[in-house]
């Protein structure tokens, strides 16, 4: 069960975990995201040491790779600032994981208080800096695809809708069974392949059916799934990161 | 119809088998989705998450308890007058059960639904043995005819849709073809009815078995359970030991959450609570009962304090429900008793990780599972656990644990250690990368036959941010 979170008031300092995908594949995300927290007039320290949480191999079982990786993040966090990550799924493993994965070791109490100050970014928009985003940008029909991580394990369905309905000309459009898996699931995609092709097929299909001309999404690994699967079938819809998309309406 | 043989070890095959039968697909995407809905409105302004909350800590305290009350459960029984039986295994059962049968001359059971029978193949030893045993679930009585095995715990018959199974009884039992589901399903009542008069024995599964009051209690819909445990003049009741809960009181809380998570339903038109044979003076009811408890693997699983959690399960499905992946292959494909998230967290247990290794890593641990779970099961952490038995770097005490460990996957997960933990060389690594994107292969294995290959940014994050620092300086010192 996810704790209850007490938010607190606006920093005005976080640091930034960028994410391994980000890093590689949607290094403008992340970018954008600084920008995000830096127009609510928050200085943004980006630990230059920072790599990737673990999760691909804490959900493949390799557990002991996972806990030297995550060894090396815990101390890129030294002052007590919130910590931000651009994904419920990054954000989830650091939250929720680390402190069992370093029960029992002389990490356990540094973890716990890691863990203790991750916020995903939609989350601290909301939530913490109470962001008014002011629209700039023409009437388009958007679906969101919430991830999993940061539905169920993060408890954060609502924060990515609720930046959306800040834009004015943006039209949000609910695909069916929203809440349903897009079939990535990590090294999932790549273990049983088929099950996963069917899996966002459908997801592709009810966003389209939705009437969507764009989708958002707060994790790159769903992005990189559902984007890749349009453009696969040569479909028209196109998706981003949701910093992206709002630092492009607002900016 | 042929008879299939659906095993663990051929998920991968079965699952593309699935995949592609498009009957399959509806069949199992419509009852998944009305099942869905059910549960969902089933709870109304209930406070589902604290009934959740209740649920959970009446079964952990039962387990915290659990060898003390199946001792207290073995003498309430048998002061109620019910013969307590223990087996070791699914073999051992099995033995009991058709001594007992043998022991009354019997060649006619007729069996209300039990899982725990179809774990140890109940059917197929008695058959063996030359007693007759026959399913009257109708569910479960579809599947027999159709020479198959339950594709779901709850409901074994849903892969089926009205079509199939007008055919299946046309074929097997002269029926009409038709869609007329009362027509159907009063025929099979019809045919059901006379074997219940000729049963020598009935056996039948237990929901819940309390404690202190040595009552065994049974949830149905179609009253065939009530029939299987009162026509025939033995009832033999087989379940798993971990069923027992301590209360009479407990059995409420954990009744309303096992029908609204796994059909939606406020009660079941059935509730039984036996408690012993007939009496003296009563006219009706078996002369004998008897409680098989069946272990299987169950309290090695106990022994472990993560693994533990998994024997907390009521069997009301909706992890099935409710999981994309069982929606989309159906509870065939996973060839195991247990389909779905329940079953890639048990079946280990009963069948060791060798042959039961795809099985774990068959969920996207999208936490749909996890969420719904009535007695708050952590599905989605125990599924990692296993993953991790399975790679041998879990305690070892799964039957099977390193099965999946291999020298290549080690020495990847090596080498990504090492470049994640030493940043310059990560750093380094992801700029090449976005150096030579535009040799990044277009075809990377099974991800690329259904999506587009992700190129890395010509520019990693790291690199932007810096060039984002100095833009911002310049701007501070201007």
């Amino acid at each position: 069960m996810t704790s209850l979170k007490l938010y607190p008031a606006k920093p005005d300092k976080v640091y930034f975990f960028g994410t391994c995908l980000i890093d590689m594949f949607y290094p403008e995300a992340g970018l954008d995201a600084i920008r995000l927290l830096e127009r609510e007039g928050i200085e943004v320290l980006f630990p230059d040491d920072q790599t990737c949480c673990g999760q691909p191999a804490y959900t493949s079982g390799y557990h002991d790779e996972t806990r030297a990786v995550a060894e090396a993040q815990l101390d890129l966090f030294p002052e007590p600032w919130p910590i931000i990550v651009p994904s419920g799924s990054c954000g989830g493993m650091m939250r929720t994981h680390y402190p069992p994965l370093f029960a029992g070791t002389s990490r356990e109490e540094q973890a716990r208080q890691v863990a203790e100050r991750i916020f995903e970014l939609t989350e601290f928009l909301v939530h913490v800096c109470h962001v008014r985003l002011a629209d700039k940008g023409d009437a388009q029909r958007v679906a969101m695809h919430t991830s999993c991580s940061a539905r169920r394990e993060m408890g954060l369905a609502d924060t990515g809708p609720a930046l959306l309905d800040q834009l004015e000309s943006v039209t949000l459009v609910e695909q069916a069974r929203a809440a349903e898996c897009c079939g990535f699931g990590g090294t999932f995609a790549v273990r049983h392949p088929e099950v996963s092709a069917a899996m966002v097929e459908d997801k592709t299909q009810a966003i389209e059916a939705a009437g969507a001309e764009h989708f958002v999404t707060s994790d790159c690994g769903c992005l990189m799934n559902i984007a890749g699967r349009f453009e696969h079938q040569k479909r028209p819809v196109r998706g981003e990161h949701i910093a992206s998309y709002l630092w492009r309406r607002t900016s | 119809m042929s008879v299939q043989t659906y095993t663990p070890q051929a998920f991968h095959r079965q699952a593309h088998d699935a995949l592609g039968n498009p009957q399959i697909r509806a069949n199992f995407r419509q009852a998944m989705d009305g099942l869905m809905t059910k549960r969902r409105d089933s709870f109304g302004d209930w406070d589902v998450e604290a009934l959740r909350d209740l649920g959970a800590s009446i079964r952990l305290r039962a387990l915290a308890k659990l060898p003390d009350l199946l001792e207290q459960l073995e003498a309430n029984c048998q002061a109620n007058g019910i013969q307590v039986h223990w087996a070791q295994d699914g073999d051992e059962a099995c033995r009991l059960i058709r001594e007992l049968c043998e022991a009354r001359d019997a060649k006619r059971v007729i069996k209300g639904k039990s899982m725990v029978s179809e774990e140890m193949h109940l059917n197929a030893h008695l058959e063996e043995a030359g007693i007759e045993a026959l399913e009257s679930d109708l569910g479960e009585y579809l599947v027999q005819l159709n020479e198959q095995t339950p594709s779901h715990i709850i409901m074994p018959a849903i892969h089926l849709n009205t079509d199939e199974i007008s055919d299946l009884m046309h074929a097997k039992t002269g029926t009409d073809k038709t869609r007329d589901v009362d027509y159907l399903t009063a025929a099979a009542r019809q045919q059901l009815r006379e074997r219940f008069m000729n049963a020598d024995v009935g056996v039948s599964g237990v929901n819940f078995a309390v404690a202190e009051t040595g009552t065994l209690c049974l949830v149905e819909n179609e009253g065939n359970g009530r029939m299987t445990t009162t026509v025939p003049p033995v009832h033999i009741a087989v379940t798993g030991i971990e069923k027992v809960v301590e209360h009479l009181h407990d059995v409420p809380p954990l009744y309303a959450l096992l029908t609204r998570s796994a059909t939606g339903q406020h009660v079941t038109t059935y509730f039984n609570m036996i408690s012993g044979p007939r009496k003296p003076e009563e006219h009706d009811g078996p002369r004998e009962v008897h409680l098989v408890l069946v272990d299987n693997g169950r309290s090695s699983i106990y022994q472990d304090d993560e693994l533990l959690d998994t024997l907390r399960c009521i069997r009301c499905g909706a992890c099935m429900n409710h999981c994309p992946v069982y929606t989309r292959v159906g509870g065939h494909t996973y060839g195991t008793t247990y389909p779905g998230p329940i079953g890639s967290i048990l079946m280990p247990h009963l069948q060791g990780l060798e042959a039961t290794q795809d099985l774990p890593s068959a969920s996207s641990l999208c936490g749909a599972c996890g969420e719904v779970c009535p007695v708050r099961i952590p599905i989605p952490d125990l599924l990692v656990r296993l993953r991790k038995e399975a790679v041998g770097e879990g305690r070892g005490n799964v039957e099977g644990a390193g099965v999946k460990r291999n020298r290549k996957e080690v020495l990847a997960w090596k080498g990504w250690q090492w470049l994640a933990t030493h940043p310059g060389a990560w750093r380094a690594s992801t700029s090449v990368a976005g150096k030579f994107r535009a040799l990044t292969p277009s075809k990377l294995g099974p991800w690329t036959q259904y999506r587009t290959a992700p190129k890395p940014a010509s520019t990693p994050l790291h690199v932007l941010v810096k060039r984002h620092r100095q833009v911002n300086r310049q701007e501070g010192e201007s």
